[in-house]
């Protein structure tokens, strides 16, 4: 078993123990980026000599005796929608082509303190908008299980990186699903925190009233690990939470009794795939075994849910990504004036997708319509977010789908951006409520696809959905599973 | 026909906190170019706005000053348009609920009082400042934008359209700028561009209410301007409309040196400022103890101190409003009373060489060389007789360049007033003797012709007699 098939914590185990070094880890991911980087292409910038500094130093410290924090030497990569200090971060646009941003994200000064090794940057839907990660200015990232297929997007490469041993931990961005979708299609951990537990400060907005950073992991261990890194208040970010942030990994029990888990009807939907929909039945069959009670529940806005999305979500991308229109930042496409340049820029420098939602975003907000679908969006989001919590009053945690299929065929839905949508059914809701969730692997396709669940928690209450997941992870092996790569597939 | 004009002012006036309103930049003024800068207030891509609590402060109190309601539940939105001295190409403001409404000023022109409403007050961040290579945008191959402006917080100032003339305009923004310079949340410096106005400016029919076509002109930054523009606009919409021709609906500029106004847009072009809710920063909600507390640092505003100064020590409603009209000004003159001086002596010195003097060298009162304590002890050497009024003045201009205090200043120039009867009564004999002609006319009735020797018995004095003593010892020696 190589080094990159293992978790973080075994890792931080055996560098604490002395059974491998930092340098030795870091130039077998690096290796590993190698052998299979070429097929997937999960990375858009690699920061290999870097890594191999940090990697050093790491070690030095260690053989000086000193303790070393958990990520301390442990490979891992970055979202490109992250800003990191002196690293590119382009967003996967071409309008951020060469931006490097002066400043470092708040998690990433959170995460450099921990002293990790960091290998790059990694790919994703242009500026977060997809769910395939096709949508990268650069190129389609590949999911690992299956090269053919995607590997769920927008934050695709932090999932890909994961699964195929290119990364040990990642950290992505999710907005309707981006971290859960993706990590349910390559079969590792992903979690969307509540809103406001992890700064926004440095993340390159999408849709800001949704958007949230998150780890995306091998296991559960790791994921509640890094959640204890990066959460907490911002004073940077006036939307993040003043509440206290616990230890996390105090949630690692191995326990479900007279657990609450409700089943929302809702998101059981038709078209769902029978293959997807046996693995959560078979996991909340688990469940019961293992002693928590299971609820029947409803949530009846969820139909509403993705019109909701699919304005509130563009209407804020509308303005967001206002800022890039040649004179400023990145890329600039000269015109005959000052119109014409930033007009030519925006046309020749954004995708066809984050161009689709500019213009959904734009009619949303205009003169005449804002009643109509902006300030009627909004409605149906407080009526989401009642939903949850009267469905909070009977249960402790909520089960789910992650998506309604397994990873698709590359190409498959591109040009049928409505079908695209549906895909995040079960997992947009949550963020139009701010809640926490957690996607993680429970079953295999016939074809060898991975499946994901999803644990959806009270607003804060990350404790609960780690629990749940940690419990259903330790009665199987899904976790451990690794995709045949380099020659295998 | 005869027309009336209907004119509305939004004064933006920029805060004098610190730091920036949504990062920790220094507002400071004249600064290199793009030196106060970070990545909040250049827009960087994934950046978050804080909102700087002074701002909010300054907002409510402004709102408190000028009889607002203040919004307990008060937000911020994006007002979205696309314009290169704008970072993140909206500019965070707040749209349907600012930090106050509804209150309303009182104005004097000509002795008449006039309610000015204002319809709101609102918090904003400004944008940045455009450099041209050349002297104009026109003559220009390159523009550079400098950043420093960007993000100094600004309140904007919506009064209703319930002006009617450039003198009531003009009055408007003069009890503006005085309610913002006493509570002390701006510097209020208009050269700098601290308080600048937009002037909507219609004309309707006389007695009748309907609106008439407005025109819009941007970013007046003084009061002679101000007047200038709207009487300016109010003839050429006149004009329009006498000649049978329709008012566009347009924003026009006004060319200063030019004295017109001339079309910069028209309305066709106007934006869709597609507003949203600014969701990154959580709703602003103050209480009712916040607001009290704030109400209660208010210091005494013009108008109270106005009545003030006409109730304590009698001066006249026009002498009052020129003396309170700014905040320095009032205290400057608190504090000559304050040393024993007479009142209505003090406020006529304050409005006359003072003022004058200052205006000549453009020095703010603040800075006058002749301190508040001194003008106090000169005007008690005039009470005491020691100095005429006319010998003042020389005092006075004296005082302008010597620091010396005006006692010694009399003193050393030898400029004491002769109240001595027996020294009067010499020079006025004298005088009488000479001026054989004078005292002829005085007797055979014309009795205006002891003006002339009561002028030469001050001219024979070098100006020091008693001028009370001179005209009593002329009329009693002459009758
Ligand atoms: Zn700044």
């Amino acid at each position: 078993m190589r080094l990159y098939e293992k978790p973080a914590h075994v890792l931080h185990d055996m560098l604490v123990n002395k059974e491998i070094t930092s340098v030795e880890l870091t130039e077998d991911v690096l290796a590993r980026i190698d052998e299979v980087e070429g097929d997937v292409k999960a990375y858009l910038t690699i920061t290999r000599e870097e890594a191999l500094a940090q990697a050093k130093a790491v070690d030095e410290k260690i053989a000086r005796g000193e303790e070393i924090s958990f990520l301390e030497g442990i490979p891992g990569a970055i979202k490109d929608n992250i800003c990191t200090k002196g690293i590119k971060t382009t967003c996967a646009s071409k309008i951020l082509e060469n931006f490097v941003p002066p400043y470092d994200a708040t998690v990433m000064t959170k995460i450099k303190a921990e002293n990790p090794v960091i290998l790059g940057k990694l790919n994703m839907d242009e500026f977060a908008m997809g769910g395939s990660t096709e949508n990268s200015a650069y190129h389609p990232t590949c999911n690992p299980w299956n090269t053919e297929c995607v590997p769920g997007g927008s934050s695709g490469g932090s999932a890909a990186s994961v699964a195929a041993g290119t990364a040990i931990w990642s950290l992505g961005s999710d907005t309707g699903g981006s971290i859960r979708q993706p990590a349910s299609f390559c079969g590792v951990v992903g979690l969307k925190p509540t809103y406001g537990r992890v700064s926004r400060y440095g993340l390159v907005a999408y849709g800001s009233s949704l958007d949230q950073i998150g780890p995306v992991t091998r296991d559960v261990t790791d994921c509640a690990n890094i959640l204890n890194i990066i959460a907490g208040h911002d004073d940077m970010d006036s939307t993040s939470s003043v509440a206290e942030v616990p230890d996390f990994t105090k949630a690692l029990v191995e326990d479900v009794k007279g657990l609450k888990i409700g089943l929302p009807k809702e998101y059981f939907v038709k078209g769902m795939d029978p293959e997807v929909e046996k693995a959560i039945r078979t996991a909340i069959e688990k469940y019961k075994e293992m002693g928590a009670e299971i609820v029947e529940i409803s949530l009846p806005h969820t139909d509403y849910a993705i019109s909701a999305y699919y304005l509130i979500a563009p209407a804020e991308a509308a303005t967001n990504l206002q800022r890039y229109d040649g004179v400023n930042y990145g890329e600039r496409v000269e015109g005959e004036d000052l119109v014409s340049m930033m007009t030519n820029t925006r046309t020749e420098k954004f995708g066809e997708e984050v161009k689709r939602r500019i213009v959904i975003g734009n009619y949303a907000l205009s003169a005449g319509y804002y009643d109509a679908y902006y300030l009627k969006a909004m409605k149906v989001r407080t009526l989401v977010a009642e939903d949850y919590a009267k469905a909070f009053e009977q249960v402790d945690v909520i089960l789910a789908p992650v998506a309604p299929t397994t990873a698709f065929k590359i190409g498959e839905m591109s040009g049928d951006p409505l079908q695209m949508y549906l895909q995040d059914a079960c997992t947009v809701p949550l963020n139009l409520a701010g809640l926490p969730g957690i996607s993680i692997p429970c079953g295999m396709s016939s074809k060898g696809m991975p499946i994901g669940m999803q644990l959806i928690g009270k607003a804060l209450d990350e404790e609960n959905i780690i629990r749940a997941a940690y419990t259903y992870e330790q009665s199987q092996d899904y976790h451990t599973k690794m995709p045949q790569l380099g020659g295998n597939n | 026909m005869k027309y009336e004009a209907v004119i509305g002012l939004e004064i933006h006036c920029e805060l004098k906190t610190k730091t920036k309103i949504f990062c920790g930049c220094a507002t400071e003024f004249g600064a290199d170019q793009n030196t106060h800068v970070c990545p909040v207030c250049l827009g960087m891509p994934g950046v978050l706005p804080t909102v700087n609590q002074r701002v909010v402060e300054f907002g409510i109190k402004a709102g408190l000053a000028t009889n607002c309601e203040i919004n307990k539940y008060s937000k911020f939105d994006r007002k979205n348009y696309y314009y290169p001295d704008l970072p993140k190409n909206w500019q965070t403001s707040q749209y349907d609920l600012p930090i106050a409404e509804h209150g309303w000023v009182d104005i004097d022109v000509n002795g008449e009082k006039k309610c000015i409403r204002l319809t709101r007050i609102h918090m904003e961040e400004d944008a940045g400042k455009l450099v041209h290579s050349g002297t104009t945008i026109k003559d220009s191959n390159s523009s550079n934008v400098d950043y420093n402006r960007t993000g100094v917080p600004l309140l904007e100032i919506v009064s209703e359209p319930d002006m009617s003339s450039a003198e009531e305009a003009r009055a408007y923004m003069e009890k503006i700028k005085a309610i913002m310079e006493y509570i002390d949340v701006s510097n209020c410096r208009m050269e700098e561009g601290n308080l600048r106005a937009d002037i909507n400016v219609s004309l309707r029919p006389v007695g009748t209410k309907e609106l008439g076509t407005r025109t819009e002109m941007k970013n007046i930054n003084s009061f002679k301007n101000l007047e200038d523009a709207i009487n300016y606009e109010i003839e050429r919409q006149t004009e329009v409309l006498e000649d049978g021709g329709h008012i566009v609906q347009e924003t026009r500029t006004y060319d200063p040196a030019r004295g017109i106004t001339l079309s910069m847009r028209s309305k066709e072009n106007a934006h869709d400022y597609r507003y949203m809710p600014e969701p990154d920063l959580p709703p602003i909600v103050t209480s009712e103890e916040t607001i009290e507390k704030y109400r209660s640092e208010l210091p005494e505003l013009p108008d109270a101190r106005r009545a003030r100064l006409e109730e304590e020590f009698g001066l006249s409603d026009y002498d009052a409003g020129i003396i309170t009209s700014s905040r320095a000004m009032a205290e400057y003159f608190d504090a000559v009373v304050a040393t024993g001086a007479d009142a209505k002596l003090a406020a006529n010195w304050i409005m006359g060489d003072l003022l004058k003097n200052l205006n000549d060298e453009g020095i703010d009162i603040s800075k006058s060389p002749v301190e508040a304590q001194r003008l106090g002890e000169m005007i008690q050497l005039i009470m005491k007789d020691t100095i005429s009024g006319k010998i003042a003045k020389k005092v006075f201009k004296e005082m302008w360049t010597n620091t010396d205090s005006p006692e010694k200043i009399v003193k050393d120039k030898g400029l004491v007033q002769i109240t001595d009867t027996k020294a009067i009564e010499g020079i006025v004999d004298e005088v009488i003797a000479n001026n054989q002609k004078a005292v002829d006319d005085y007797k055979s009735g014309n009795k205006k012709a002891i003006g002339a020797l009561v002028g030469q018995v001050m001219k024979a004095s070098k100006g020091k007699a008693n001028p009370q003593m001179v005209n009593k010892l002329l009329a009693e020696k002459l009758n």
